[in-house]
């Protein structure tokens, strides 16, 4: 739990706007099957190839919310998160709590399976609470923008608030 | 026929969904989104333990809000924002409730859009998960 001291220090905020080396997220079949199947998707459009061209699809299309998976390679990627850890840029803010805050994602087009996207990330804000239970918490903005690798074309941007105490 | 946007009106609700998801729900999201932190699946992990239990993801209910505007939508259209907050923590095996409303239905360079108010609420009626989406129509 961060202590009542705990405050954005100058080296925390130069980790804002740095952008992180692009990395590759694949939407596949596979990767929309699977997605779907966690979040207990039935409409079939999402695991039947056939049935989401019959409503208009190129392809399986992207549930809302999932914007592909990340390429995992061990030692590049978090073995938890499966995002890569390499060169993104980092808050050295010493809290091991953490908890979600929020999500917000903006859709410029439908992805669907078959897409290759690009995604580059950044650290765009970075903001301390209050909570009555866990005290001060630092709460991060990461902006991610997805780029459609075949069209050129920016497909998504998402912002996720990370909540650590 | 699908729901077009004349038939959207200001104030109408979403119809639910519900979901109680299990441990086993929760283990093929973490396959699923690739998310793996053990507070979702480990009761040996030390923020589990001070918590008392795991908790269901956040974005599995970021990703249920989503299945719960496009089963409205009903694949006449397509969603061009949505976002929500984690405001409170939910258990597993315990009811999850989706619920919306339609607060704004416009027209904008020729597009035919709607936000919706939605959430997620809990056994209790607490809404855990507040949002909203902006959609677009094709017809």
């Amino acid at each position: 739990m961060a202590g009542p001291e705990f405050e954005i220090t100058a080296e925390m905020k130069q980790a804002i706007g740095v952008a992180s080396p692009p990395w590759t997220y694949e939407v596949t079949t596979t990767s929309v099957r699977s997605f779907a199947r966690g979040v207990g998707y039935t409409d079939p459009v999402y695991f039947d190839v056939d049935a989401a061209k019959k409503a208009g699809y190129r392809s399986l299309p992207a549930p809302p919310t999932y914007l592909g998976t990340p390429v995992f390679i061990p030692g590049q990627s978090s073995d938890t998160f499966s995002t890569p850890n390499t060169g993104v840029p980092t808050v050295k803010h010493g809290l091991s709590g953490l908890l979600d805050g929020g999500t917000e994602t903006e859709y410029l087009e439908q992805i669907c399976a078959g897409d290759t996207l690009t995604a580059v990330s950044k650290v765009s804000d970075l903001q301390i609470r209050e909570s009555k239970s866990l005290g001060k918490m630092l709460i991060t903005t990461m902006e991610t923008t997805f780029t459609n690798q075949a069209s050129g074309k920016v497909v998504a941007t998402q912002r996720a608030q990370a909540i650590f105490y | 026929m699908s729901m077009t946007w004349n038939d959207v009106s200001e104030g109408a609700t979403l119809p639910k969904l519900e979901k109680q998801p299990g441990v086993s729900q929760l283990v093929k999201y973490a396959a699923g989104s690739g998310d793996f932190n053990p507070l979702h699946h480990d009761y040996n992990f030390p923020q589990v333990k001070q918590i008392g239990s795991i908790i269901v993801h956040g974005r599995f209910k970021y990703a249920t809000l989503g299945e719960f505007v496009s089963n409205w939508l009903g694949h006449n259209g397509r969603i061009k924002n949505i976002s929500c907050q984690y405001r409170g923590m939910d258990l597993p095996d315990q009811p999850i409730i989706c619920g919306g409303a339609v607060a704004r239905k416009w027209e904008e360079n020729g597009e035919k859009l709607a936000e919706v108010e939605i959430w997620t609420e809990n056994a209790e009626g607490k809404k855990t998960t507040p949002g909203k989406a902006v959609v677009v129509f094709n017809s």
